[in-house]
């Protein structure tokens, strides 16, 4: 058989995929007609910047082949051999069962046998299900897509979502500069170019860009930050962990200690208001509140100045460090990077992460944001990039079949009662539970007060659960819960639907093997994510949309989750319903015709090219971010979900004032009295932090665990064996690819630990192996340990309390919240220990 | 003539490893006859990625030195081969006949550089071929040059003047890997890691301030570099060379000058150097 070559689009780049014999043989980034490309051009001083015309992939997308041929692969429908839907259910032997193989009728027969039931017997609301937070990319089969279709269709109680990635700048940033429909992230227009052409200083706080890579965008935005070393830009790093763009770039590294970072932050305010380096015609015309913030900085309300020597006692630094930072972001052109995708960092997801998120906004408004050279910016979006052609993402209520008008039929869910992701176990487990939340709080600023509540009055509680993926055990808190959870009599039927073996897939009653993105047809722009994150292609050098072409036939049974879907829809009579009388070659077609493609590409074009490039217009005009609103003007940037835009508030920011907020009008409203989450910013030791007393004495270092670097999130890892190869992801020891833990020589000394040791992380929540490496580049007392481990490998399955030998550090994280009233998660206020594992 | 090289930029290598992976993926199971046999599913590194860390907290330094084959004109490999086994073609890559180094295991023992690997399998030793296979069909880059997100891996044909190669090797500072092997590579590279002496300056009577424009000199080998320290008294001498003493003097007015003595066994990180007021 010759060699076929097809165009598919992956969570991290554009790919061309070379197929023969039915076997994948090599992935390279997409091969394009160069004739398609306009590099456009950033002149800077005299510094011409273009980018190269071809693709950056993210490094895992290499082993693409490796995972979709991973003997990994969920093959077939199995069902735990101790699971009999008309006789005895052991659901307590959930997570140590073992499986057969059943065929699809059978699989099929209990999957909707056991829907009919529970809906006749309790009501719709008695199921629930869930995906994970990404996918596979293609937005026919994105999980916002068919899973919620379906689910819609059986009336079921769905599971909000904590707005993981954004926590502190979701629930506590909105509240002073608005944003609230990017979920606390600042638009990034433009700010590659003001950054080159304008500014003379980055301070990454609490941010990895080389490593986190602004989420899709594979590593289209590497060569920026070479740029930026070229154009001498300095960069100061303030992160536990020296890490890996603070190599690549060689800043200033400042390292304070976990669950400080807020206070280090008023320390700055204070030299800036003392030394009088601060815009005072900025925060007197574009902010309010300012006062009451004057006041607790110097110490008039508390009677403690938040002084460098009191922010250094703190955090571990030393005050003159602090200081000189401060007197440095004041007297350059200081571009503020708190997170991938300019805000976001781990430091948001932590006790009272709130406020330093809050203080990362205040901060760059006393210095005035939106200024020339003056930003928030991640280092990953913002290149010139043409938002005129409108192409639907995931984000898009419109480029979902779920949600889409372009659908004849939608199913509505009348459903009201609602699941908070970060308690699910504990409602299920131990109810009733509640929140303040409605999950991604995308639509207003009063999304974030609405008051839940399970059980809710006139529903079910969950009987059936109905889990799409399985990265649980490796991502969210204090997971030993889940296992609890899921073996719980209340959850009488579990099903898990999935690609790929992971840590939940073997704690389900009935598995069903679902096929990837490659082995169907589906439709995608490369890190187009739209609604929450609108024009996230500008973190791309091209905006690249693909006609995702089917590589392979489906491996072994897998199916599409569309027709895993309309099977079971079938069986309950609602087939029609849930496909709308469309195929998903259909669907594509759909979401093409309701895009702006067909003004330049007929859809025949698209499927026999595959691919269309939309390049920068020669007339483009550069909008940067909040360029705007620093020259008291309208929004001139795209940003389309922004609800003043285009009305006569246009010169406003999303708060209620308009303004930014040092002292929060929308917090006043509606929670005056929290003192954790207060109204104008403070800084409130953690719950779990340096000063835990009763804790730290036991559990004396901090854990850090940030997003990893060679897996998307628990994606690759576990399934691509050839990450298994380089150390900063797994090492090779005894025959086992261990999950590393950095710690500082000093700590390790004293511990007994040496470079290449298995090693126990612990505390009362769990124990995780790893395998040390002892390195210069941790703050000594921090443990640096990556989340997102995809593999769960108890000692003793089916034990919640079992020692982890795969690396889910999320283990041992807490089950608390940002705070009271904001129900963000907090991995990254963690008290643990660490020996020597001598078993 | 053609003769193809890279020129490999350090300071433009993040560590990505985006040149490993695509170079085990276009090589594991696929063999490119005359040029190349399948790779293995693990074990061999044809483009090789090694992490350097240097000095110390809270100063530390990152590195990563891309490691292909080197392509060497006086190859030993060439040497230790038998009937013509390994051999360097036309563009001047140097390739081991998958078929005729059946046995040679002297060939992989031959590599100072230990860039050829042995397939216990298929009884060859095997390396990097510059993706010779995929250049044959006109394309223009191997694949770990393709990957590569920053340009850190030049690639091009030395003897054209017009290459971006051949321009930069020779308007910049290149060397050699391992230059005392002497097999004359024709892989070079730029910002290779030396040492660097780091410090900071701190002034006794002002330790609330850091102590920014303190003239720090140091000499030594026939070296003398001047620099002041920076906004946070830090201070650094980088591209020194390894197992050398130096002398750093510290100099500021109203103060006793230090002087320190270093040697460049490991990179050094003198900690904070506290001037006394005079």
């Amino acid at each position: 058989m010759t060699e076929q070559v097809f165009n598919n689009l992956t969570n991290c780049g554009p790919v061309s995929v070379y197929v023969k014999d039915g076997e994948i043989v090599r992935v390279r980034p997409m091969v394009v007609d160069e004739k398609d490309l306009k590099p456009w051009v950033i002149e800077a001083g005299e510094h011409r910047f273009s980018p190269p015309k071809k693709f950056a992939l993210a490094p895992f997308v290499h082993g693409e082949r490796r995972r979709i041929h991973s003997e990994e692969r969920i093959g077939y429908p199995m069902k735990r051999v101790d699971f009999d839907p008309n006789g005895e259910r052991n659901p307590q032997n959930r997570g140590k069962s073992g499986y057969e193989r059943i065929s699809w009728d059978e699989a099929l027969d209990i999957v909707s046998g056991e829907i009919k039931r529970v809906k006749e017997t309790y009501g719709g609301s008695a199921i629930s299900g869930m995906t994970s937070s990404h996918h596979n990319w293609g937005i026919v089969g994105y999980k916002m897509g068919p899973f919620a279709r379906f689910m819609n269709m059986l009336e079921f109680t769905p599971v909000l979502d904590n707005p993981d990635s954004w926590e502190g700048w979701h629930w506590g940033a909105t509240h002073t500069y608005g944003f609230f429909w990017r979920l606390g992230m600042p638009e990034q227009y433009d700010l590659l170019e003001d950054t080159l052409k304008n500014a003379e200083m980055i301070v990454l706080w609490s941010n990895d860009p080389d490593t986190t890579r602004g989420t899709y965008s594979g590593q289209e935005s590497a060569l920026w930050r070479q740029w930026v070393k070229e154009k001498g830009i300095k960069t100061v790093f303030i992160d536990p962990f020296h890490n890996y763009t603070a190599g690549f770039m060689d800043g200033k590294w400042i390292a304070p200690r976990m669950g400080t970072d807020a206070a280090m932050a008023m320390a700055i305010a204070y030299v800036w208001i003392t030394e009088d380096t601060y815009d005072k015609d900025y925060v007197e015309n574009r902010t309010i509140g300012f006062d009451e913030f004057k006041k607790y900085v110097l110490g008039e309300t508390d009677s403690q100045p938040k002084t460098p020597e009191w922010a250094g006692e703190e955090c571990g630094v030393k005050p003159r460090i602090i200081r000189a930072l401060a007197r440095e972001w004041a007297s350059k052109r200081t571009v503020l990077s708190g997170g991938s995708r300019g805000g976001e960092g781990g430091a948001c997801r932590q006790a009272y992460g709130t406020e330093w998120a809050r203080m990362m906004v205040l901060l760059q408004a006393m210095q005035g944001l939106g200024k020339p050279g003056v930003s928030i910016w991640g280092t990953t979006m913002g290149a010139p990039s043409e938002t005129d052609t409108w192409v639907p993402g995931y984000g898009h209520l419109k480029g979902r079949v779920a949600t889409t008008d372009l659908a004849g039929y939608l199913p509505i869910n009348p459903t009201k009662q609602r699941l908070w992701r970060l308690t699910l176990p504990d409602a299920i487990l131990n109810p009733p539970v509640s929140w303040y939340g409605e999950g991604f709080c995308g639509q207003s600023l009063e999304q974030q007060f609405k008051h839940f509540e399970y059980p809710m009055e006139g529903y079910s509680e969950v009987k059936l659960f109905y889990r799409y993926g399985g990265s649980f055990m490796g991502t969210m808190s204090d997971t030993s819960k889940w296992v609890r959870m899921y073996q719980s009599p209340k959850l009488e039927f579990v099903v898990n639907q999935d690609c790929w073996y992971n840590s939940e897939t073997n704690m389900a009653d009935i598995i069903l093997p679902a096929c990837t993105n490659f082995e169907r047809n589906d439709f995608g722009e490369w890190a187009a994510v739209g609604g929450y994150t609108e024009h996230g292609s500008s973190g791309c050098n091209y905006r690249v949309v693909v006609y995702q072409q089917k590589c392979l036939e489906p491996l072994w049974e897998s199916k599409s989750d569309y027709q895993i879907f309309a099977l079971i829809a079938d069986r309950l009579g609602m087939e029609e319903q849930f496909t709308d009388g469309k195929t998903e070659e259909d669907w594509i077609k759909t979401f093409f015709h309701g895009s702006d493609l067909p003004k330049h590409i007929s859809w025949e074009d698209f499927v026999r090219k595959g691919y269309h490039i939309i390049n920068v217009n020669d007339d483009y005009k550069p909008t940067p971010s909040l360029r705007w609103f620093y020259e008291g003007r309208k929004c001139d940037t795209p940003d389309l979900q922004n609800p003043k835009r285009k009305t006569e508030k246009a010169g406003e920011l999303g708060t209620y004032s308009g303004k930014i907020e040092f002292s929060s009008e929308s917090l006043k409203a509606h929670f005056p009295d929290d003192d954790e989450r207060p109204v104008s910013p403070r800084y409130i030791p953690s719950w779990e932090g340096h000063r835990t007393e009763g804790l730290v004495e036991k559990y004396p270092f901090q854990l850090l665990s940030p997003h990893p670097r060679f897996s998307f999130h628990c994606h690759y890892d576990k399934h691509t064996d050839w990450l298994d190869d380089i150390p900063i992801h797994r090492i090779k020891k005894d025959g086992y690819a261990w999950w590393p833990a950095r710690l500082h020589p000093e700590d390790a000394a004293v511990k007994g630990i040496h470079n290449g040791d298995i090693v126990r992380l612990y505390n009362d929540r769990g124990s995780v192996l790893c395998i040390a490496v002892v390195t210069e580049r941790v703050r000594p007392g921090v443990i640096h340990c990556y989340a997102s481990s995809a593999k769960y490998d108890p000692l003793t399955p089916g034990k919640d309390d079992a020692v982890d030998m795969g690396g889910c550090i999320n283990i041992l994280t807490p089950s608390r919240m940002l705070s009271r009233n904001a129900p963000g998660m907090t991995p990254n206020s963690c008290l643990i220990d660490i020996e020597k594992w001598e078993g | 003539m053609t003769r193809l090289g890279m020129l490999i930029d350090i300071d433009r290598c993040n560590g990505c490893y985006n040149c490993f992976l695509a170079c085990r993926d276009e090589h594991y199971k696929n063999d490119y006859p005359p040029f190349s046999a399948a790779q293995p599913v693990s074990g061999q590194y044809w483009m090789q990625v090694r992490e350097v860390e240097r000095g110390s907290y809270p100063k530390p330094k990152l590195s990563y030195i891309p490691i292909p084959c080197m392509q060497c004109r006086e190859a030993p490999c060439i040497d230790a081969s038998k009937n013509g086994a390994v051999y360097r073609n036309e563009s001047g890559i140097v390739i081991i006949d998958p078929e005729k180094a059946k046995g040679q295991k002297d060939i992989v023992k031959a590599c100072p550089y230990r860039v050829i690997f042995w397939n216990e399998e298929k009884q060859i030793g095997q390396k990097c071929t510059f993706c010779a296979h995929h250049l044959d069909k006109g394309e223009k880059e191997p694949r770990c040059v393709e990957a590569c997100p920053t340009g850190a891996l030049i690639f091009g044909d030395l003897d054209d003047p017009q290459s971006d190669i051949a321009k930069q090797t020779a308007s910049r500072k290149t060397e050699a890997l391992h230059p005392e092997y002497d097999t004359n590579p024709t892989v070079r590279y730029i910002d290779l890691p030396k040492r660097f002496v780091a410090g900071e300056v701190v002034l006794k009577d002002k330790q609330d301030e850091c102590a920014r424009g303190v003239r720090v000199l140091l000499e030594g080998e026939g070296l003398r570099l001047e620099t002041a320290t920076d906004a946070f008294g830090d201070f650094e001498f980088e591209g020194l060379a390894r197992n050398t003493r130096y002398r750093i003097a510290v100099e500021y007015g109203g103060y006793t000058p230090q002087q320190v003595d270093v040697f460049t066994q490991k990179d050094v990180n003198l900690g904070e150097i506290v001037l006394e007021p005079r």
